[in-house]
């Protein structure tokens, strides 16, 4: 056994190892604790070599996942230690145990700097390895040109000066603004002329981070990048250390690579004819091999040159020389090799034009679907998904939903969304989507999200011809024994619209057809009763003359649910009861539902917002995002003359309540909860209005309304007038360009989040991603074109409110087809406001002058840091804030009603941290942060929520810091979020369509939000 | 880029981490849990990546012990394969048929290798000679002073 050298050390892991079990184990971690903490305490009787134990202990302790909230200082103290030893555990258990966020780490900035530009070549080590591990802004701030200057130095060996470049990658990462990086281009052309091959592959990280910023600047590396790749790939002049398993260091080929990647294009002919020469050599000269490291190597090597070829779109002979290669792969069974020759085959979808050498391979990616490996599987559903197209849907949706059968819980979900959708893109008939959703519903119904049935309901109203088609499919499955609950759904909805198209077939007359969907009524949940009660009324209708025995039995059964204690099931039944009296009333008032408004499929849209969420910063992912979205035809729903759709033709069929109320009185219908809203937003003409507005009063969607309030909606689809759909000739689109999906909503999302799309049109799609410090941001808007033909005359214009500063880098003019453009754009916040910067945005396609005025997500919260308080800080600081106009307290009335959890929540996202149970009171939440820009600097804000349990709608809220203006914002910010909808996507419409649907008169909302809404409610 | 590398064994106890991208103290105990399980329950024949809240683990078992890094979506998996691998030629050089005892007793020492060998997480040093050479460069720098020292300090426990 190899001892550590330093027994206590020793002996103390040995304890650990030798406890019986995990609370042994607790008890003589505490006990190590104690004894540590106890000799930190007097720290003067202690000698450098013990506190070096005892810190190692720490790290020790810390590793075997027990918290460690003590001695910190101690590690970092011994990084100004005199002696090699102690440094060198101060650096890196410093390293381990905190990260950039930690204060005590300013402490130690002086002493690192004198590390770093001392003589000490070790020390200056010690000091490099820390700061690119975990350096944050005061790093970048106070060392970026002392690391700069080593990293050119002439003196400084190579040791130091790979450490050198990778410490400057860090703090530019980390802080692109604090790092000066002009000029350095000629530097970066002489880095790499290193001789030193470790120099050289730190150097390089280090251009790919810099490249992938501003690949402008860097054109002269470019040459060089392609010598250096051929030096490598022809081996020539490489150190037999710097080969592994006979590859010339692969790491360094795939970084040098990737650096290539980052240049839009290669120009120079001699330069683009050498890089494809070596490409070439790559792409035939790599064999597999029995040794699997060298094999990993040199296909680490071949993935990243095919990568390569791909993005500079070579000619279509190496192209179609990459698809073979990549056919190979996904038939191997070295499961590494497969999985990457599936996912580069996704990728290359995305870039060229190769589907259809693709196709060939779809029996093999259809295997891999059935891999016992489910990163594997994942892939497969991925290619699968992304080659689909008419030819091939029907294939593809039937291996899927085979596959369902078997798959694990994890995937089933993905599973059923994809299946449904490329059902619906690609149905080369109706009558083929329908069997498939049903099939669908049957297998997976636990995975079949409501979308997917409102989903099939819509196209059945829409097509009569597949009407006959649906209700006898759906009598089909309600002859199985036991079926799902949503299949009870769809089917009894089918049945009670379509069942009489099914008259002179056997077993479907209207009695029989009752009583078999009256057999499920006892084993089915309240959310579907109400289903089945419009079924029973439908029945009863279509039954011309009336059948005396059936209507008993109906009656009867409306009696029952007449003194329900669920509200929609008790109104539907007493409503419908005395309807049915009615006689040929009846008739007008049960009949058919009218066809659905076309719309953007939900389901598509769902889709594409998973994407967005798992796709972080990846641009390969982005660009998939857009192929998703390529396929969507959208129309334009919009009445021209900017009112309305009127809502109570659609209303009436099945709304009941609708008959004694009268249509136009929405209001009140709207309050007995039984009516969804259909949102009528402003149009177009007015978006700037919209935009600017600083309160989003207009309910969402109501697609996204919660199914409680939903359930007659649920009964006629999805009502929403305003989105487009996917199934519409593009002969019927309209002129002007509508974005897709609600900007409202996107804004509202990303104000709590930092990645997403900000605005989708059928020709562009603008994504962000945002990276906030203290008062600085830096945000990179990425323009993506969906389409096969360029973007013209795109132009971004910022307009940025006073408080502030907004630098955009330059938007090229045109946008080439399927590509995307990362626009980097920096942001100062000089003072606290609640002002929105606004991108003015616009383009040509085609005849199409498309503008758009969207709010920037640079919102007050984004320059908001969570700081935990405790209750002896909270309490003087409170008490020292008082009155105004430090501290400001409002009565806010008209507050979407929330469980207390969920505004904890929501204080949480907006980094207004959440202290729970710092207020005796469990009614009320008191939250923390810190605000941050430049005339205020960092100011602690506390903020104080008195909620009353009685009325969920109003609320006291105080607000305190040191700044009048910022308390004043921040209240109000707060008490936006609070009246408004921030979690858009879940929440009912909190409040009915304004009365006048047109522009809302911004500016009296901006005075009192509050009030406004209070009234309006 | 490589956010962070854990090290732990076929019970899920952890040998090493480091931590390259911030997070706190609670998301790395989370993270740590939740990536072991997944990690843990995986079989043998399968591959070496697993795909992660929208990022990548690149994970390898030697005997007992699983190798993770964390990478972007579209980083290189098989060159964080390799890297993985460089490491543990790296510890098996230095312990000389390296074993998981070596790293429960000298995981400073891990650490030392770790630090040559990856800096901000990226590839510092490609050549298992120098890294020998300058971790050895640094074991007798605290082997010197440590004599120096004397005895003292190794008295008392």
């Amino acid at each position: 056994m190899a001892l550590s050298g330093m027994r206590g050390l020793s002996v103390f892991i040995s304890d650990i190892r030798n406890c019986p079990n995990k609370e042994q184990e607790r008890l003589r971690v505490d006990k190590e604790l104690g004894n540590v903490r106890t000799r930190f305490k007097n720290e003067k009787g202690l000698s450098p070599y013990e506190k070096k134990k005892y810190v190692w202990k720490m790290l020790y302790i810390y590793m075997l996942g027990y918290d460690v909230d003590f001695g910190h200082m101690e590690a970092v103290s011994l990084i100004s230690a005199p002696k090699y030893p102690e440094k060198q555990v101060g650096y890196i258990v410093t390293a381990c145990l905190l990260n950039e966020n930690h204060d005590f780490l300013r402490l130690a900035i002086n002493t690192v700097r004198n590390d770093i530009i001392g003589r000490n070549e070790t020390f200056q080590c010690l000091a490099l390895t820390m700061v690119g591990n975990i350096g944050g802004r005061d790093f970048a701030e106070s060392l970026a040109p002392d690391v700069q200057k080593l990293l050119i130095s002439s003196s400084a060996r190579p040791l130091v000066r790979k450490k050198a470049a990778l410490c400057l990658l860090r703090l530019y990462r980390k802080n692109p603004d604090v790092v000066n990086v002009d000029g350095w281009a000629d530097r970066m052309a002489q880095l790499l002329d290193e001789r030193d091959l470790g120099v050289l592959t730190s150097s390089m990280s280090l251009l790919v981070a810099l490249v992938s910023n501003n690949h402008e600047a860097y054109w002269s590396c470019l040459p060089k990048c392609v010598k250096t790749l051929e030096r490598l790939a022809r081996n020539q002049d490489v150190p037999q250390e710097y080969t592994y398993y006979g590859i010339p260091s692969p790491w360094l080929q795939v970084k040098t690579m990737r650096a290539l990647q980052y240049f839009p294009t290669i120009e120079d002919p001699n330069t683009r004819r050498s890089l494809f020469e070596v490409l070439q050599r790559i792409l035939m000269g790599t064999d597999v091999v029995k040794n699997v490291n060298k094999n990993n190597a040199s296909h680490a090597v071949l993935f990243e040159a095919l990568a390569l070829v791909m993005h500079l779109d070579a000619e279509k002979e190496m192209m179609s020389q990459c698809v073979a290669l990549l056919g190979k792969f996904i038939a191997v069974r070295e499961p590494n090799i497969r999985y990457l020759g599936l996912e580069n085959m996704s990728r290359m979808l995305l870039v060229t034009d190769v589907q259809d050498i693709i196709k060939r391979h779809q029996a093999q990616i259809i295997t891999s679907l059935k891999d016992p490996d489910i990163s594997i599987r994942r892939r497969a559903l991925d290619l699968l998904y992304g080659m689909c197209d008419v030819t091939n849907a029907k294939d593809i949706v039937e291996e899927i939903l085979q596959y369902l059968s078997t798959a694990e819980f994890a995937m089933r979900e993905e599973l059923s969304l994809k299946a449904a959708i490329l059902a619906e893109k690609f149905a080369p008939d109706l009558s083929w989507y329908v069997d498939v959703i049903l099939q669908l519903i049957d297998k997976a119904g636990d995975f079949v999200s409501d979308d997917i049935w409102f989903r099939v309901v819509q196209f059945v109203t829409n097509n009569e011809d597949l009407q006959p088609y649906a209700a006898a499919k759906a009598r089909e499955y309600l002859d199985k024994p036991a079926i799902h609950e949503t299949m009870v759904k769809v089917s009894a909805y089918l049945i009670g619209e379509f069942g009489h198209l099914l008259a002179r077939r056997p077993g479907c007359s209207p009695k029989e057809l009752f009583s078999i969907i009256h057999e499920k009524l006892p084993t089915v949940s309240s959310s579907t009763i109400p289903i089945l009660l419009s079924t029973y009324a439908k029945l009863l209708m279509h039954t011309q003359p009336p059948e005396p025995e059936l209507q008993n039995l109906v009656w009867a059964i409306f009696n029952k649910y007449e003194s329900c204690i669920d509200a929609e099931i008790q109104q539907r039944a007493v409503e419908y009861f005395a309807l049915s009296r009615k006689g040929a009333a009846l008739m007008d008032i049960l009949a058919e539902m009218p066809k659905f408004p076309e719309r953007q499929s939900s389901l598509i849209k769902k889709a594409e917002d998973i994407e967005v969420d798992t796709a972080e910063q990846s641009a390969i992912k982005l660009r998939a995002l857009q192929q998703t979205s390529n396929a969507l035809v959208v129309t334009d729903q919009r009445p021209a003359n900017g009112t309305p759709p009127v809502l109570g033709r659609v209303m009436v069929p099945s709304m009941s309540s609708n008959v004694d109320h009268h249509v136009a009185d929405q209001g009140l219908s709207q309050e007995n909860g039984t009516l969804t809203t259909v949102d009528p937003q402003p149009p177009s003409a007015d978006l700037l209005v919209d935009l600017l507005g600083p309160l989003a009063i207009e309910g969402p969607p109501s697609a996204d309304v919660q199914p409680q309030q939903n359930i007659v909606s649920g009964v006629e689809g999805v009502p929403n007038a305003v989105e487009a759909t996917a199934i519409v000739p593009v002969g019927e689109q309209t002129n002007s360009v509508q974005p897709i999906g609600s900007v409202a909503e996107r804004f509202q999302a990303l104000c709590v989040k930092d990645s997403g799309v900000l605005y989708e049109d059928p020709y562009i799609q603008i994504g962000i991603k945002a990276e906030w410090r203290a008062h600085q941001g830096r945000l990179v808007l990425f323009l993506g074109n969906k389409n096969t033909n360029p973007l013209l005359s795109v132009q971004a214009i910022i307009l940025p409110p006073s408080h502030l500063k907004l630098e955009l880098s330059l938007v090229p003019e045109t946008i080439p087809p399927r590509a995307q453009v990362q626009c980097p754009l920096e942001i100062v916040n000089l003072r606290p406001s609640r002002d929105v910067a606004v991108l003015d945005f616009s383009y040509k396609f085609g005849n199409d002058m498309v503008n758009c005025k969207l709010r920037l997500p640079a919102v007050l919260s984004k320059f908001l840091q969570p700081i935990p308080v405790s209750a002896e800080e909270f309490f003087p600081q409170w008490r020292s804030l008082s009155g105004p106009p430090l501290k400001l307290q409002e009565v806010v009335r008209g507050v979407k009603p929330m469980p207390l959890l969920d505004m904890a929540n929501l204080f949480n996202s907006l980094r207004l941290m959440v202290s729970p149970g710092l207020d005796p009171n469990p009614n009320n939440l008191v939250a923390s942060t810190t605000f941050y820009s430049e005339s205020t600097r960092a100011m602690l804000c506390l903020a104080r929520i008195e909620t009353d349990p009685a009325d969920r709608t109003q609320l006291r809220l105080t607000v305190a810091s040191g700044d009048p203006t910022l308390t004043f914002e921040l209240k109000e910010f707060i008490k936006e979020q609070l009246v408004s909808i921030p979690t858009a996507s879940r929440a009912p419409a909190p409040a009915p369509p304004a009365p006048q649907p047109t522009s809302p008169p911004a500016a009296a909302l901006t005075d009192d939000p509050g009030a406004l809404l209070a009234g309006l409610l | 880029m490589i956010h962070f590398v854990i090290l732990n064994n076929r019970q899920g106890k952890v040998r090493l981490t480091k931590w390259y991208s911030t997070y706190s103290q609670k998301e790395r105990s989370k993270v740590i849990r939740e990536l072991t399980g997944i990690i843990l329950s995986r079989g043998p024949k399968l591959c070496n990546f697993v795909e992660w809240r929208g990022l990548k683990v690149v994970y390898k078992r030697y005997a007992g012990l699983y190798f993770s890094m964390c990478i972007d979506q579209d980083d290189n998996e098989l060159e964080t394969l390799d890297i993985i691998h460089h490491y543990v030629e790296m510890l098996d050089r230095y312990f000389l048929n390296v074993c998981e005892l070596d790293l429960i007793y000298n995981f400073h020492k891990a650490y030392y290798i770790l630090d040559e060998l990856l800096l901000a997480g990226e590839l510092q040093e490609s050549s298992r000679r120098t890294i020998a050479r300058l971790v050895a460069a640094q074991d007798s720098l605290v082997e010197t002073a440590r004599e120096q020292a004397s005895l003292l300090g190794d008295l008392v426990k």
